[in-house]
């Protein structure tokens, strides 16, 4: 089990155009030995969602720059709820005050990344998480 | 060899031998772009010929300045971006900003205004009003500029694939308000190979959405002559993550080829090329951008005169905006962004900018605070009005080492040009994801270097405090409300106007999609019938398909 490489989906829901954080990070976690998955920008949390099901993906991470995500995020979770994952990993980062990030991991989501984290810190977070995971699983 | 010139030798020869043998700091000596730096710069560095490549300012090539007097005859136009929520609220920061002394007006719009999409379709929700102000309709527009004389004040609108449609909306609004389109004063940004390279908001594929530049370039050459019917903008593409050559080289580019454009759709070069203007970022190292905004001058006149063969001056000079680097921004210790920000304007001021836009301190975390907003403003003045730099015009010139970077980043951006040329131009580049992937090595690179520690930031990766998550300042947040209320706006517009008149404005678009009519024309028609934002893109969608980004990971 320690062999298999964690597979990451790195999504960007809404409208929001900034995607250099988002495309950052999915380089960074591929060169740390993750399978990543990149949607490109303009999904819906539908499109999201239906992709983590046809790659069967451990890891979601949502990257928002455009103040939506009270709107987004808990919409994501629902679609991905609907499909039946609710196991994966749920996290992401972006332009996200404080308290909202804090009220989105109260309502299940994983930790939240602002600017200015490094981008190391955000792959030994998913493999730490993953690990302690697959650990109960196995 | 003179007496004097062997004393000059000797002299080389020892600063060499003292500076070569003494212990450096251990950092990268490099710029923020990673372009190496020497320790010293002098006369063999610097190869300048006075009347080929510097002249003088208000003369052919410009390096020095597009204006004779520059700064002595008028300031540079202090140009806040701003927008948020309703266009009433948006209104009012409006009027806030004039009041406290700012020249022209800046609009920031919302995701779903920039994408094409009224404030009430299934895409739009909970991004109403969020990053800028929603506008669907003639009516927002009134409200935006209700109580401003359109006829005297200047208004850029940062807006692009709908920015044909947005710019019918304003026309019909000054009409509506009694002001002749021939008197309106402004920009659109209405660049979209940028968007598709950097800024990603976009409708409609290349083809078509560059048939309608041309179409708003046409149409305003007559109607509207006082707009600039583009900004050619950098901005996004140094955000995105590239280098100051890179954003210098994919800016004009991009420029060039909507002038190669304007050209193959029949205009005459000295008919639109005047109105082109450009947007740049001033980033952090100082006299990198300093003589980014010189090359870029000198590069473009000798593009317009030599290769397009315009013959209006006016035609060969870079206008441009300037924006501080937003990316520079951190969120932590966020009361240090006011520094960074009065450098950032400072280089742009020196680089001889035409207006200037100054970031507020909080702007990693929301949209700025009324506060914020003063600060940022008052930076500006501040450099105007105590350091007395605008007194003389390009100062820097002369100094071997701004003029050596000045040639360093000309000869780079020549090099990029090349390349794209030899992909088959701009949009085959882009469509192939070419530039996309090479702001996106540079934007990895950078945040490697930063991790490394090569490259420092202040708050990030040196000189850290605890308390880094909450921020310490206030927040600005958008009411949910705007979101009902453009909901119950856009309802009322649709009941109360004319229906068939709407319909058949609608049709009259659809028609001249598939002809070669000048869709602008359409647009205002539409704009007076009341036809929202998202039904004339509607149409465009339908009629042309929608782009689809390339994979570039």
């Amino acid at each position: 089990m320690t062999d298999r490489k964690i597979r990451v989906l790195v999504a960007k829901p809404g409208l929001d155009g900034h995607d250099r954080g988002a495309k950052t990070v999915a380089s960074v976690l591929r060169d740390s030995g993750m399978e990543v998955i990149y949607t490109g920008l303009h999904q819906t949390p539908e499109m999201i969602a239906e992709v983590a099901v046809q790659e069967d993906v451990d890891v979601v991470g949502l990257s928002i720059l455009s103040g939506a995500h009270m709107e987004l995020f808990p919409r994501v979770r629902e679609e991905l709820k609907k499909r039946g994952l609710d196991h994966v990993l749920l996290t992401g980062g972006g332009i996200i005050p404080g308290e909202d990030m804090e009220k989105l991991e109260s309502q299940g989501f994983a930790k939240l990344f602002g600017p200015g984290t490094r981008t190391d810190a955000i792959a030994e977070y998913i493999k730490t998480e993953m690990k302690r995971r697959w650990a109960h699983t196995s | 060899m003179s007496a004097q010139d062997v004393k000059q030798v000797d002299a080389r020869a020892l600063w060499q031998e003292a500076f070569e043998g003494a212990r450096k700091r251990d950092v990268d000596f490099s710029s923020v772009s990673g372009s190496k730096l020497k320790g010293l710069y002098g006369p063999e560095d610097a190869s300048v010929d006075f009347a080929r490549d510097l002249g003088y300012p208000g003369q052919f090539p410009f390096t020095r300045g597009v204006h004779a007097t520059m700064y002595r005859s008028r300031l540079w136009t202090m140009r806040q971006f701003a927008g948020f929520g309703s266009a009433q609220q948006t209104n009012e920061r409006f009027k806030f900003l004039l009041e406290h002394g700012q020249t022209g007006l800046s609009t920031a719009f919302d995701f779903p205004t920039l994408m094409g999409y009224d404030s009430d379709h299934e895409r739009s929700r909970g991004e109403v009003g969020q990053v800028g102000v929603a506008i669907s309709s003639l009516r927002d527009m009134q409200t935006l500029m209700d109580g401003i004389p359109m006829a005297d004040v200047s208004t850029s609108m940062t807006i692009n694939g709908p920015a044909p449609i947005l710019l019918a909306f304003y026309i019909a609004c000054g009409e509506r308000q009694g002001v002749d389109p021939k008197l309106l004063r402004g920009t659109v940004q209405n660049d979209i190979l940028k968007e598709f390279q950097a800024q990603h908001a976009w409708i409609v594929p290349a083809e078509p959405a560059l048939r309608m530049i041309t179409d708003v370039m046409g149409y305003c050459s007559t109607h509207v002559p006082q707009w600039n019917t583009i900004s050619i903008s950098g901005y996004h593409i140094r955000e995105a993550g590239s280098t100051a050559a890179q954003e210098l080289a994919f800016t004009l580019a991009n420029g060039m080829e909507y002038v190669k454009r304007g050209i193959a759709a029949g205009l005459d070069v000295d008919d639109f090329a005047p109105r082109l203007s450009f947007f740049f970022d001033s980033h952090i190292d100082f006299f990198e951008e300093i003589a980014k905004f010189r090359a870029a001058r000198r590069i473009w006149a000798r593009k317009m005169r030599d290769t397009f063969g315009a013959k209006d001056p006016k035609s060969w000079m870079v206008r441009f905006h300037t924006q501080t680097a937003g990316v520079t921004l951190t969120a932590q210790q966020p009361e240090n962004n006011i520094v960074r920000t009065a450098f950032e304007a400072l280089a742009a001021v020196l680089g001889g900018t035409q207006s200037l836009h100054t970031n507020s301190m909080d702007e990693t975390l929301s949209l700025p605070t009324e506060k914020a907003v003063k600060i940022a403003l008052r930076t500006q003045q501040i450099i105007a009005e105590e350091t007395e730099v605008a007194h003389v015009i390009d100062p820097l010139a002369g100094s071997y080492f701004v003029e050596a970077q000045t040639n360093r980043l000309e000869a780079e951006a020549e090099k990029y040009f090349a390349e794209i040329e030899r992909r088959g131009g701009v949009v085959p580049a882009t469509e192939a994801g070419y530039i996309q992937r090479e702001i996106h090595r540079s934007a990895v690179g950078y945040q490697a270097a930063v991790e490394r520690g090569s490259k420092k930031v202040v708050g990030v990766n040196c000189y850290e405090e605890d308390h880094d998550r909450t921020p310490t300042i206030e927040i600005h947040k958008i009411d949910p409300a705007v979101e009902r209320d453009q909901h119950q706006r856009l309802a009322e517009v649709r009941k109360k106007r004319d229906a068939a008149k709407a319909k058949s404005a609608i049709d009259d678009i659809r028609d001249a999609c598939k002809g070669t009519d000048n869709l602008l024309e359409r647009f205002v028609a539409a704009a007076h019938a009341e036809c929202t934002l998202g039904e004339i893109a509607q149409v465009l969608r339908d009629e042309f398909g929608e782009y689809k980004e390339p994979k570039i990971l």
